[in-house]
């Protein structure tokens, strides 16, 4: 690059202009965190587009990928978004909807969850969001855990964020300790069979674990719900008790802090990546 | 790990001739496994599930397309010592304190008896 010594002289000064302008300094941690894993990837699978990590270990076999395509061209998992939609569209007992009670009347927002409220001094996920309009409008939050009710209900509502790239933010000291805490799970060895998350989704992806290749972390939170087998439902965080309970270790309970923490970190992970809610799984 | 051997067998990733060959041999191989215990202990998903990450490919009976850890052959020749074998079975981090592979003697994963089996098998193949 050509700079011409003027330049050069008030380079210094402008970067320092530009990097107060563009990054809070509490950002600064969890976007190296994320160009250091998007460079590790994509100098280890050369030639695969960002966008592309999405598909999880489909990535990496086409005839694994255009089978998922066929799935996809008709979802067997149709009733279940359009419970779903029932429930998003059938308004509460006094007259309010979700999409009343949710910013942008919850479209094309799900890719900002969760994050971190600062009044209310808490993490929100995309599904605690959710909750909070039942709550505010007299009605009784739902489980976590429960597939028929909060399961489809997300699968629908994070559908009307599809195509939306994910804009994970973390602005706040607060932000950042919980950031740090889902951190240090995801880095943990846990179990009987002494697994970290990233022993897998980071140094092991790619490879093929008895018969399934396992998905790199990157572009892992983009598209939950899945639907295993066409029809079962897993939400994000079932997803991490299946693998919690794959290695032998005592799961945490879905909607619990650790969690909604790890769900954090990993979330950010995936920033820049499209949202694509309810997809099929083997 | 109990999920991974149920997956079923899917047609994009089987090499079909390959594993009609297999259950032929399994079946024929019948004998064999009922003589090697180690056998049913390391292709036991509740229990060595060693084919979640390795091939075994003296075995036919051994059905995996796994890439986690290196093809296990040529054992006599690598761990003439069976103790080495009986030791990184134990407890892989000995060897490698990074390594990913479970600790099976140290976490109680397999009972000192199994792993005793495991080493056979793996010997004799
Ligand atoms: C012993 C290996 C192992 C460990 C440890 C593990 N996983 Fe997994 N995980 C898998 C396998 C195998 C699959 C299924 C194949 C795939 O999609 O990657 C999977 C799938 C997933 C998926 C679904 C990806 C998709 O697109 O459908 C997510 C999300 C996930 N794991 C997150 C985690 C997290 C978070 C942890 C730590 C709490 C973790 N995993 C620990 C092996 C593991
Ligand atoms: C989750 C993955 C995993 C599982 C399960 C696993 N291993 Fe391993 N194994 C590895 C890896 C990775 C290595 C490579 C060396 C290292 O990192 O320790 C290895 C190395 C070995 C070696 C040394 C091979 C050589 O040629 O140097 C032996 C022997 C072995 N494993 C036996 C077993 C047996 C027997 C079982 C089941 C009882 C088993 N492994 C289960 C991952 C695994």
């Amino acid at each position: 690059m050509i700079v011409s010594s003027a330049l050069r002289r008030i380079l210094p000064t402008l970067v320092t202009v530009a990097a107060m302008l563009v990054a809070a300094p509490t950002n600064a941690a969890p976007e190296d965190d994320r160009g250091a894993m998007v460079r590790m990837f994509q100098s280890r699978f050369p030639g695969v587009p960002l966008d592309d990590y999405v598909y999880g270990g489909l990535m990496f076999n086409a005839a694994a990928r255009r089978h998922y395509e066929d799935i996809m061209a008709f979802p067997p998992f149709e009733p279940d978004l359009d419970r779903g939609k029932a429930l998003w569209e059938t308004p509460f007992r006094n007259g309010r909807t979700y999409a009343d009670c949710l910013p942008d009347g919850g479209r094309m927002i799900a890719g900002r969850y969760p994050t971190y409220d600062a009044q209310a001094k808490r993490l929100v996920t995309f599904e605690m969001l959710l909750n909070d309009c039942r709550s505010n409008n007299g009605e009784a939050a739902y489980r976590f855990d429960d597939r028929d009710t909060m399961g489809v209900l997300t699968a629908y509502a994070r559908s009307l964020s599809d195509g939306m790239r994910m804009d994970i933010r973390v602005d706040s000291p607060e932000a950042l300790a919980r950031y740090e805490s889902g951190k240090a799970l995801f880095h943990r060895r846990i179990g009987q069979m002494n697994f970290s998350c990233a022993n897998c989704h980071v140094t092991n992806a790619g490879k093929i674990m008895r018969m399934e290749t396992v998905s790199p972390a990157l572009g892992q939170a983009t598209h939950f719900p899945v639907f295993r087998g066409g029809d079962s439902l897993y939400t994000l965080h079932a997803r991490y008790t299946r693998c919690m309970q794959q290695v032998r270790a005592q799961p945490f309970a879905m909607g619990s802090d650790a969690f909604n923490d790890l769900e954090y970190f990993h979330s950010y992970l995936s920033n820049g990546l499209p949202l694509k809610a309810s997809v099929y799984r083997r | 790990m109990s999920e991974l051997l149920r997956i079923p067998a899917d047609r994009f990733e089987v090499n079909l001739p390959r594993l009609a060959a297999m259950l032929l041999l399994t079946a024929t191989c019948g004998v064999h496994a009922a003589e090697a215990p180690g056998r049913a202990v390391a292709h036991d998903q509740e229990r060595g599930n060693c084919l979640a990450c390795h091939r075994i490919p003296a075995d036919p009976a051994a059905e995996t397309l796994a890439t986690m850890g290196p093809p296990l052959e040529n054992i006599r020749q690598r761990f003439p010592d069976r103790t080495q074998l009986r030791q990184r079975i134990w407890d892989a981090r000995a060897f490698n304190p990074e390594t990913i592979m479970p600790p099976y003697g140290r976490h109680r994963i397999l009972t000192e008896q199994e792993i005793d089996q495991v080493v056979d098998y793996l010997h004799g193949l």
